[in-house]
């Protein structure tokens, strides 16, 4: 229940702040930070949550933009990028990235409390 | 609280959050900054344009008087409305920013010598050479004419505001792509920004012509050979202004400088290596107006299509601008209001570039290294400094300390040539740096209302010299050389001159009236391709004719002259028209010096297919690659010998010299082989060791599978970048250098235009990319394979009442006071 929860919640506040684009693009850490603190579990639950939230988070919304364009965008910079032109790898690559930094954000703040 | 662990990954995330957040080095660029460029919230995700995306939209906005409407074709051309001039511009600004921003921004830095700020040290010898040719000090200038006249400092004052209006409401996700790829943002656009595109176009297209490297020629082959390759006399020329024409006495007369043999001519300068940028050899155009004598219609067809380095964003973005005193359609310059080349209610006009020599380059005598003295009719006279500052990215500034005289700035000095151009200075006197107001053409020229108006429109206009071509509905047709032209005697200007005496001076532009001109010629079409405008008669010297390329204008005339019941259908054929006219005057004179007798089966077969071809660079047309690597072959061949004997740079010769000297001069000195000492080779001599090791080359191709000529060429459009992502390659389109489809390799019609003056005006246009500048919107390129088939689409050009009910409009945006 904590892991669906913390999970949710760093998603949803994640997605929040990221609509203030005046914030710069790394605000979400403090999102996961946050959460893991509120919530806590073990390190390794407190990480999972984080990398899951904004993994999912950020795929999502890659392919929100992706689809409409018919993978116009994507795959030109799937070629730009070393990645042969495969957009499905650039989508994933990009909920890698954000599930990372998230995922060790709420690891930190896993260790906050004991 | 686990402090050893907490502090770890903290340090973990946060070396994670840096690394993702700085650009990071990769080969000689750099990467974008990744978590900020993959993120969906902020990054390039935002410019994933839908395909069924909607551009209407309806805004309040400060800066403009009254309410804006713009309806969006289907092709996302804007067709504005607005009540008064300064909204029209305004809203021009506007939407220029809203679909080209990144485009027109970094286009302006290149013409500011700013590049260095955005992409590194690089580049600091382009933003060096711009600087010292006197880019910003003519941008400064005009700047002056422009903001002195109250109607065209409206329309940049407003102009400016549109495209600020929406830099400053431009939320940062939705910045453009390659700001994100680069990491920089826009910054605020001015008045002068404006006048350093437009002096941008202006070196673009009459910046050629290297006065030092020619002068490098003539000393290096001396005056006589000099003289045979870069003659001064072209035989096939057919001027824009038809031979015969008799010009009155002019108004300027000349004053020849004393011993010019050996003060100027006879002079031994060699200038090694100085660094320099040339426009492209090619940039150029075609236009032509056929008169109702000629047509179906019984009404007047004109024709123009500019050609330039084929790019993305394209340089051109077409729109309406409809005002109470104007009713304007044409293709527009993102950086810049107006319609450039377009058409309104009554008349239409379009440009080629004149190819007048206005940049000369004068030597120096300083009275020493610090250059503030420099001798000058017999007196020291003092210098003034201008210092421009050039910023690099992750460097501190460079700045350049630029001597300026009378003549103009000393571009070339000990700190900006080669190390070995001991103790050399060179000015450069060119007519794009005093002031002047070319807004004001294309202003008055949206709203001519006929012929009178036309040639007062053109009245001011100073640099780059254009072709102005005209067509009325009323039947005028007309073109004229329009530009500030120096007076000048016999090849003034060709060489670098001494700066040391008034007699090599300018002395004073030719008069406007003198200026060519044709108007409602007998023979029923006024048509220009660049060639000389007029025949040896004339007055003045137009300088160097490697300066004009002969062949397409050769072409066009011949067609034109035996073309009658012109319909648009005709036009459209004759811009995409392939025929190779060099080729067809190359080909017998080199079947005659070509001997036969020892080719192999391989040759032979070349031969036979050279033989056979019907002179159409068409893109399946093997024969088109069989004659340009053959007719490459024999210059290299005959010059490259003596070219290889020297590290200075010098220019290439034209094809016509060469043609032109094999078809007169059955014994050309040049055909010997400079490097064979025992051997004297002759013309057949070179002919032949040309074709056969063409036709090695052929055979290479043929196993590539390259022979077809738009396979040998591989016409490209390139993102200004050169970024291969955002780039279109193998189109499927033929034409060349000598054919009036001068489509190349990467350079090529910009933009083409035919609009028939009936009642109903009939207009036709198409350029070889699309509307938005953005690589993740379907308008990105949505012209492209229309261009390359020859195809045009019909332009739309109505009423406001007319657009409101209209089905092919698609989207509407509104602006209203705020």
């Amino acid at each position: 229940m904590k892991l669906i929860t913390s999970i949710l919640l760093t998603a949803l506040l994640s997605f929040a702040i990221g609509l203030y684009t005046t914030l710069p693009w790394f605000s979400f850490v403090f999102c996961s930070l946050i959460v893991a603190i509120a919530i806590h579990q073990k390190p390794w639950k407190s990480f999972l949550s984080g990398f899951v939230a904004v993994f999912v988070l950020w795929v999502l919304l890659a392919i929100l933009s992706d689809t409409p364009n018919e993978h116009l965008l994507s795959t030109k910079v799937a070629n730009i990028l070393p990645l042969g032109g495969n957009y499905v790898v650039l989508i994933f690559i990009t909920g890698l990235i954000g599930g990372l930094i998230s995922g060790m954000a709420a690891l930190t703040g896993s260790f906050v409390r004991k | 609280m686990r402090v050893a662990p907490f502090i770890i990954s903290a340090l973990v995330t946060t070396g994670l959050v840096v690394a993702l957040n700085v650009q990071l080095p990769s080969g000689k660029s750099k990467t974008p900054r990744l978590g900020y460029f993959l993120s969906p919230q902020y990054g390039f995700w935002k410019n994933a344009e839908a395909s069924n995306a909607s551009f209407t939209d309806h805004k309040k906005i400060q800066g403009i008087k009254s309410k804006v409407d713009v309806f969006f074709d289907e092709r996302l051309v804007p067709h504005v409305y607005a009540d008064n001039n300064a909204d029209a511009y305004f809203t021009q600004g506007y939407l220029h920013a809203k679909f080209r921003l990144w485009q027109m921004e970094f286009q302006t830095y290149v013409a500011a010598g700013r590049l260095s700020e955005i992409v590194g040290e690089d580049r600091l010898a382009t933003d060096k050479y711009f600087r010292r040719l006197g880019m910003v000090y003519g941008a400064e200038n005009s700047l002056k004419a422009t903001e002195s006249d109250p109607a065209t400092k409206e329309a940049c004052d407003a102009y400016t505001a549109g495209v600020n209006a929406y830099i400053t409401a431009l939320q940062p996700e939705n910045l453009p792509f390659e700001y994100k790829l680069l990491n920089y943002k826009p910054e605020p656009w001015t008045n002068l920004k404006t006048a350093l595109f437009l002096k941008f176009m202006s070196w673009d297209l009459s910046g050629q012509g290297d006065d030092l490297t020619y002068t490098n020629a003539k000393t290096y082959f001396g005056y006589d050979d000099f003289m045979k390759l870069f003659p001064v006399v072209q035989d096939s020329l057919d001027p824009i202004v038809s031979r015969g024409t008799t010009f009155g006495a002019p108004n300027i007369a000349l004053k020849v400088p004393q011993k010019m043999d050996s003060l100027y001519f006879g002079r031994k300068d060699i200038v090694e290596n100085t660094p320099t940028l040339n426009p492209d050899k090619g940039n150029g155009s075609n236009n032509w107006a056929v008169a109702g004598s000629k047509t179906k219609s019984g009404k007047p067809i004109l024709c123009n299509d500019p050609h330039l380095g084929l790019n993305l964003p394209a340089i051109w973005y077409e729109m309406q601008i409809t005002t109470p005193d104007c009713n304007t359609y044409g293709a527009t310059f993102p950086g810049a209001p107006a319609v450039i080349i377009g058409f309104n209610d009554s008349c239409v006009w379009g440009v080629t570039n004149s190819g007048r020599d206005v940049k000369d380059f004068y030597e120096i005598q300083f009275k020493d290294s610090t250059m503030q003295q420099y001798w000058f009719d017999s007196a020291w006279k003092n210098t003034t400094f201008r210092k421009e500052i050039i910023k690099v990215k992750g460097k501190p500034d460079v700045v350049e300390n630029i001597a300026m005289t009378l003549f103009g700035p000393v571009m070339y000095d000990n700190k900006f040539a080669a190390k070995d151009n001991a103790g050399k200075y060179y000015a450069v006197r060119w007519k794009a740096h005093d002031a002047s107001n070319e807004l004001k053409t294309f202003y008055k020229l949206n709203r001519a209302k006929n012929v009178v108006e036309y040639n007062d429109a053109i009245s001011t206009y100073q640099c780059p010299g254009q072709n102005f071509v005209f067509a009325s509905h009323s039947g005028d047709i007309a073109i004229k050389q329009q530009g500030a032209f120096v007076a000048k005697w016999k090849q003034q200007g060709d060489f670098v001159m001494p700066g040391t005496d008034s007699t090599y001076l300018w002395q004073g532009i030719i008069p406007q009236n003198e200026n060519p001109y044709m108007i409602n010629p007998i023979r029923g079409f006024v048509s220009s391709a660049n060639q000389q405008s007029v025949d040896s008669t004339y007055p003045y010297y137009l300088g160097r004719p490697n300066n004009f390329p002969l062949y397409r204008g050769f072409i066009i005339n011949r067609k034109l002259n035996a073309m009658s019941g012109i319909t648009v259908e005709d036009m459209q054929k004759l811009q995409a028209d392939n025929y190779n006219v060099f080729a067809e005057i190359a080909r017998p004179v080199l079947l005659k010096y070509l001997v036969t007798s020892n080719l192999n089966i391989g040759e032979k077969k070349y031969l036979e297919i050279f033989k056979q071809w019907n002179c159409n660079n068409d893109l399946k047309e093997i024969g088109a690659t069989v004659f340009k690597v053959f007719w490459d072959s024999v210059e290299v061949n005959m010059w490259g010998d003596e070219y290889a004997q020297t590290k200075l740079t010098l220019p290439w010769p034209d094809e016509s010299a060469l043609i032109e000297s094999l078809m007169k001069d059955s014994t050309y000195n040049f055909a010997d082989d400079v490097r064979t000492p025992n051997k004297k080779e002759t013309i057949a001599d070179i002919i032949l060791i040309s074709f056969q090791k063409a036709a090695k080359q052929l055979a290479t191709l043929e196993k590539e599978n390259k022979l077809e000529w738009a396979l040998y060429k591989d016409t490209k459009v390139e993102h200004l970048l050169k970024l291969p992502a955002l780039s279109r390659f193998h189109l499927p389109i033929g034409g060349g250098k000598y054919s009036i489809n001068a489509t190349k390799q990467n350079h090529g019609p910009s933009w083409r235009m035919i609009v028939q003056m009936t009642d109903n005006i009939e207009a036709y246009g198409v350029y070889p990319g699309g509307q938005n500048g953005n690589p993740g919107s379907k308008f990105y390129d949505s012209f492209i394979d229309t261009w390359a088939a020859g195809k045009y689409y019909r332009i739309i050009f109505i009423k406001k009442e007319a657009a409101q009910k209209s089905e092919q409009m698609k989207w509407h945006l509104t602006f209203e006071k705020a």
